[in-house]
């Protein structure tokens, strides 16, 4: 079976797409909490958790959100959802913050609400907290965007039918900069049958290059 | 699916730097955890298992010369010496071409050099050694590999999941041959992260027992190498027939509640390996010695059928070795097998843990033909792999 791309949401500094259709702009942000904060207001969930979450998990939240949400969950089995992320800086930007915490004995104040963060699985964990999502998952790490170690690993779960849709992307964060691509992918007959008119693109390491581009 | 079969491996911990001195080391009885006073690691004395740093320096020096290397031991980091050993004794047992693009090298870990965010270790390392990527270029590197590496990095489930995507990439015949390694060093970053969560044992931890009071921290390395040509096995072959992971979606630093999250897991692993309890001899769980992660451990051996199996943890021996413990506990479990001997689960004495599951006081030997290897995560992962005599 063939699958799809039926939706994408793109994060650069600045601006928020869905589907190549601008969502959110703001040039003129300093931090990424700045950013941010307003935009998930806008989304109104009601999901005070998401205030918890360090830099790196409000990002691919709030990207696995914009793609999530178009979802019909009446066509799926949670069980086998399938989230595979991947970045360059893993949790380094939480990482220096635990890190300042143990820096000088004599303010010496690890936090267990920070070093929780310190690993990037943490973000998937939310995004299935979140959604209630609990199958297969992965965190991958590379230099710069790989399309092709994203679409290999996806790609065999679906091959030997251990998911039936699948959440991946980019969702990288250090300091103020960030970079996200999430995309939803799906089983062509599912979409075909479904009511929503996502998108139908081929999936595939040539289309992951084309939307991060 | 085309077989998977292991070929060779390595296992470096506080127990030794060769797989054959730490299976010594389990069968033995031997514990590596040790009370350690050390202000660089931790203000106060905790117990630890740390690799032997004289040890490894000894052997490191002999890796750069049978490698033909001109670098100095001082510009490698500590879990790259780690890294660099492990695969360097793996690949010494199986002929790898390292330079074939059907060679694959997958590497895990959690933390990396997370010690170079240390205040004097700043001006002695490129900075970028920090991110993983580069850690693992310069390990490929090393070796020669033609293959950018793929690393994984999902917190405690992560060397389980490295056997998993080489097994599942060369099932698929997408390469013929896999290089796995993965290690954690300790790091006043992690241990002063467990203690915040005040989730470290004042004693060797005691997985499963009723006096269990947290865990002991470990630092270690693994490799392990996978091929789909069984010629190039010794004469006792073990296979990697199924693997599965799943998220419990409840809480990302506490377990499931129930249980059946990982209990699904081991259900689909078992699926895929086509396993029937009975052919199982035993599970070599993730049993890390919190309370809550072994009492979640026990509900999902239930959920998945298999009380009457007998548990292990290899914890209370080495400690919770990060990204090492899932392929280090993978190794010593494949080797149990070859051996056909159940190890004692170190510090059990009496169950704690609201299921019936037997956990293993003494070493036994036994036939069987298959045992399971599980682990468990923050961030709600749980892994599963299934390995098996041919």
């Amino acid at each position: 079976m063939s699958h799809i791309i039926s939706s994408y949401s793109r994060i650069t500094p600045g601006s928020i797409t869905v589907n190549g259709q601008s969502e959110y702009d703001d040039e003129n942000f300093i931090t990424f909490a700045e950013f941010i904060k307003p935009f998930f207001k806008r989304l109104d969930l009601g999901y005070p958790k998401f205030y918890k979450m360090d830099a790196l998990s409000k990002l691919g939240f709030v990207a696995a959100e914009l793609v999530l949400r178009q979802v019909n969950y009446d066509l799926y089995d949670k069980d086998r959802a399938g989230i595979v992320l991947a970045n360059r800086s893993s949790s380094l930007d939480t990482d220096l913050v635990h890190q300042q915490s143990i820096s000088n004995r004599s303010q010496y104040f690890p936090s267990p609400s920070v070093f929780v963060y310190t690993l990037p699985n943490i973000m998937i964990g939310e995004i299935c907290i979140r959604h209630q999502l609990k199958g297969e998952n992965a965190f991958l790490i590379s230099e710069k965007f790989e399309s092709r170690i994203l679409f290999d690993y996806v790609n065999e779960l679906f091959m030997h039918n251990r998911i039936d849709f699948c959440l991946t992307g980019w969702v990288d964060l250090m300091k103020d900069k960030f970079d996200v691509l999430m995309i939803l992918v799906e089983p062509v007959r599912i979409v075909n049958s479904g009511e929503e008119h996502g998108l139908t693109l081929p999936f595939s390491a040539t289309t992951m290059d084309e939307l991060y581009k | 699916m085309r077989p998977v079969y292991i070929a060779g491996d390595n296992i470096i911990s506080s127990l030794g730097i060769t797989t054959y001195d730490n299976v010594a080391a389990l069968k033995g009885g031997h514990v590596g955890i040790r009370v350690t006073s050390n202000p660089r690691l931790f203000p106060t004395p905790v117990p630890l298992s740390l690799v032997d740093s004289a040890l490894l320096e000894d052997q490191f020096r002999k890796v750069l010369k049978l490698n033909n290397k001109s670098e100095v031991s001082s510009e490698f980091t500590r879990l790259e010496k780690f890294l660099i050993i492990s695969v360097h004794e793996a690949v010494s047992q199986v002929q790898v071409d390292v330079k074939d693009r059907r060679t694959l090298f997958v590497l895990s870990t959690t933390k990396g050099n997370i010690d170079l965010l240390e205040e004097k270790q700043k001006t002695v390392f490129n900075p970028q050694r920090i991110y993983l990527w580069e850690m693992a270029r310069i390990i490929a590197d090393f070796f020669g590999f033609s293959n950018l590496p793929v690393i994984i990095s999902n917190a405690c489930i992560s060397g389980i999941m490295a056997l998993m995507t080489a097994y599942r990439y060369l099932g698929a015949g997408m390469y013929d041959l896999a290089v796995v390694t993965g290690g954690d060093i300790l790091s006043e970053f992690v241990i002063s992260g467990f203690q915040s969560f005040q989730s470290i044992s004042p004693t060797p931890c005691r997985p499963y027992d009723a006096g269990r009071d947290g865990l002991s921290l470990g630092e270690g390395a693994g490799t392990m190498i996978l091929t789909t040509d069984k010629d190039r096995c010794d004469e006792m072959v073990v296979k990697i027939t199924g693997a599965a992971t799943s998220n419990d979606a409840n809480h990302i630093s506490g377990p499931s509640r129930t249980g059946e999250e990982l209990g699904f897991a081991i259900r689909n692993a078992m699926k895929e390996a086509d396993l029937s309890p009975d052919k199982i001899g035993f599970i070599n769980a993730h049993g890390t010695a919190t309370p809550f992660n072994d009492e979640m451990e026990s509900k999902a051996i239930v959920h998945a059928g298999l009380v009457e199996v007998p548990v292990n943890s290899f914890k209370g021996f080495w400690g919770h070795t990060l990204g090492a413990a899932g392929l280090i506990e993978s190794i010593a479990s494949v080797h149990a097998l070859k051996e056909q001997v159940l190890i004692r689960s170190a510090g059990f004495k009496s169950l704690g843990v609201p299921e019936p599951i037997h956990v293993i006081e003494f070493n036994e030997e036994k036939s069987f033909m298959s045992c399971l290897k599980s682990a468990s995560g923050f961030g709600g992962c749980n892994a599963v792999i299934v390995f098996e005599k041919d």
